[in-house]
């Protein structure tokens, strides 16, 4: 019977099914982070129990460090309780091992999920677990990737496996052409604008499509990342040469004979002709404009093109309300065109939108519209996603382009994507942000968050207001 | 693991959707590095009327007289009745633990985010779903009774209210760790030698999943 990549997935990593078909899933990859690893690493010692399989283990510290002062040391991580945290870090993974560590200040430090992939720690046919919802952006690569809990933390660290119930598949396709400048954030921003942030509720995203296909390693990265916003635990896109180009030579890749019979597997990793999901959409690509969140939900999006739109078009009441809410919050007019829309703060960076590919879209736009930061624009963050990425994009002068422009070019982390740092808005501050959530308070307490592709973020530094990127092209 | 088996508490509505972890638990309170303490800055930024800090007394900040669980009448709620994807967002598993650290031992609500669903039954707190319809009707007598209560029943799968018994679903795997105390792990670790099989077979088939090529890695 013809089986979907995730019914691929699930059945290879079953390792025992109770009678109400909830399953134990053996988990090959095991992502660590500073801030939801520390109550996992208790309760093992508190029971006294070993970490079933330390080399399965990649660990950095990501969300609470810093991204200047790096050459004070830790005397540069000025808040206590986030040093707590990546002491705490370093203590366990050299108490209980790691296949690998990146931590603060290591040079391939950066955000647990662009370090992942640019290591070949991630690859096709595995499963992936984090204790972070963004883990969903390995998927990427083909394999069934999501984010747990802090108790699940603990119990893959126990047990090798997850207690999982198996979700419903759902493909979206999205066929066609992208328009020169749309990128795989807009690509994501348009599905959720189209299926709300829980359209993907109970199932794993398959996406797929000619729109998907022509998307780079990064760009599927950035949309599988998004699945989550989607009401998706994982997103995931089939194998294919792009896949396989991108991890050939990677640190944890594997090589010569081995890596041949890899590939072999691997590239069965896709979905079989005519199986069947349970839910389908279907998109156009070239129907995909720019996009911009207005509201405190990912869902809540427009194009660039549109409007701040108006709640008493809204017929649905606990939507007007939301919707309310919303414009309240983010202090916003109805129908008021997105392009006036005037910026105090730009963020590029996260795990949304931080690796090399984003850098250089990123820099292309500030390179060509040949112009300073605007001045109403008070801090424009460009934070890469890891020392790797960070590196790469210096040795193409990119940071160079960014900083004469007068952005800020930082040291790699989560940064202002959930303000665990120093990096925030003030309240009331207006962002334009690369990353993934829009929520209240979300970069800081009252800041108010648009979500956007890195191009139209550095667009918009420059211009002080959003604007249309493919007028550049 | 605290058990659930029968329960009857003052219920207390958050008429909203999509409330997300962030809000049920702002990022700035995540940097314990313990399991408990949430509970007093549960939805802090709505609840409280300046910014929380980790470390503030809470006891001396101001409270915002408008949100709903500062409202003298549900003071002691143990049960909320919320709006559909309750607990969109991030994977903090503080979010169930500030919800349970603040009192509540359930929530109800006509849908969840799939991972805050998850986290909760791991802790022992009790996340519901029952249809739209029932959860509006629930809020509506909440709103209109003081001192509304529900009770929950585990074993038979019902809320109860009002004299009105709704049914509602659970994996036996939930109920049976619920209903028991039981956690996870020991009931996985039951499986040890079938997990240390799958794991030996799959080494020999792929054993690429299984590099310990650490030369470039520090540690």
């Amino acid at each position: 019977m013809p089986q979907t990549l995730y019914d691929k997935l699930w059945d290879s990593h079953v390792v025992h099914t109770e009678e109400d078909g909830t399953a134990l899933l053996y988990i090959d990859r095991h992502l660590v982070h500073e801030v939801t690893s520390p109550q996992a690493y208790e309760g093992l010692r508190e029971a006294g129990r070993k970490v079933w399989r330390p080399d399965s283990i990649v660990s950095t510290a990501d969300h609470n460090t810093p991204t200047d002062g790096w050459e004070r040391g830790l005397d540069g991580v000025v808040d206590p309780i986030s040093l707590e945290q990546i002491v705490t870090l370093d203590k366990n993974i050299k108490a209980t091992g790691a296949l690998a560590y990146y931590p603060f200040l290591d040079k391939r430090q950066g955000i647990v999920h662009v370090i992942g992939p640019e290591n070949g720690a991630t690859l096709p046919g595995m499963t992936v677990v984090c204790g972070d919802s963004h883990t969903s952006t390995h998927g990427a690569f083909g394999c069934l990737a999501h984010g747990i809990g802090t108790s699940e933390v603990e119990h893959v660290m126990a047990t090798q496996c997850l207690v999982q119930r198996k979700f419903k598949n759902m493909l979206v396709r999205v066929e066609g052409t992208l328009a020169p400048g749309i990128t795989g954030k807009d690509v994501a921003l348009a599905i959720i604008g189209k299926i709300g942030t829980a359209g993907g509720t109970g199932c794993a995203i398959e996406f797929g499509g000619s729109a998907i296909r022509s998307l780079s390693m990064e760009g599927r990265m950035t949309l599988c990342n998004m699945a989550i916003e989607a009401g998706a635990r994982a997103g995931m896109v089939g194998v294919d040469e792009t896949t396989l180009s991108y991890l050939k030579g990677r640190t944890f890749a594997p090589t010569g004979r081995e890596w041949d019979v890899a590939c072999q597997y691997w590239r069965t990793m896709k979905t079989d002709d005519g199986a069947v999901f349970d839910v389908v959409v279907e998109m156009r690509g070239e129907e995909i404009a720019p996009q911009v969140t207005w509201g405190t939900s990912p869902e809540m999006v427009t194009t660039v093109e549109g409007r701040v739109p108006d709640p008493e078009r809204e017929k649905d009441a606990s939507k007007r309300d939301a919707m309310e809410r919303a414009l309240v919050y983010m202090g916003l007019t109805p129908n008021v065109p997105i392009t006036d829309i005037r910026l105090d703060k730009v963020f590029i960076g996260s795990c949304t939108n931080s690796r090399i590919e984003d850098m250089r879209q990123a820099a292309w736009v500030v390179k060509r519209l040949g112009k300073k930061v605007a001045s109403n624009v008070k801090a424009a963050l460009v934070v890469p996603g890891s020392g790797q990425v960070k590196l790469q994009a210096e040795a193409e002068g990119l940071d160079k382009i960014f900083k004469d422009a007068g952005f800020d070019w930082r040291e790699p982390g989560c940064s202002m994507c959930l303000a665990m740092n120093a990096d925030k808005l003030e309240p009331g501050e207006r962002c334009a942000s690369t990353s993934n959530r829009n929520f209240e308070g979300r970069q800081g307490a009252g800041g108010r968050t648009h979500l956007v592709s890195p191009a139209m973020a550095a667009a918009a530094a420059i211009e002080g207001r959003f604007a249309d990127i493919r007028k550049l092209l | 693991m605290e058990k659930f088996v029968v329960f009857k508490g003052l219920a207390a509505p958050m008429d909203r959707e999509n409330v997300d972890t962030d809000a049920i638990i702002p990022k700035q309170f995540l940097k314990s590095i313990h399991k408990t303490g949430y509970g007093e800055n549960l939805f802090d930024a709505w609840r409280y009327k300046d910014t929380g800090e980790p470390g503030k007394d809470n006891s001396k900040r101001p409270l915002n007289p408008d949100f709903i669980l500062n409202q003298p009448r549900y003071q002691g709620a143990s049960i909320m009745v919320a709006g559909k994807n309750f607990g969109c967002g991030s994977s903090r598993e503080h979010a169930p633990w500030a919800l349970q650290q603040y009192g509540f031992r359930a929530v109800i609500a006509p849908s969840f985010a799939d991972i805050f669903f998850n986290n909760s039954y791991k802790n022992g707190f009790l996340p519901i779903v029952l249809t739209a319809d029932q959860v509006r009707r629930l809020i509506d007598k909440i709103n209109g009774f003081v001192g509304f209560q529900i009770e929950i029943d585990l074993p038979r799968q019902v809320v109860i209210a009002d004299g009105e018994e709704m049914p509602f679903e659970i994996s036996g795997h939930r109920k049976y760790c619920m209903v028991n105390g039981f956690d996870d792990i020991s009931l996985t670790l039951l499986q040890a030698e079938k997990i240390r099989k799958f794991e030996e077979a799959r080494k020999i088939r792929h054993p690429y999943y299984f590099s310990t090529n650490i030369a470039n890695a520090s540690l």
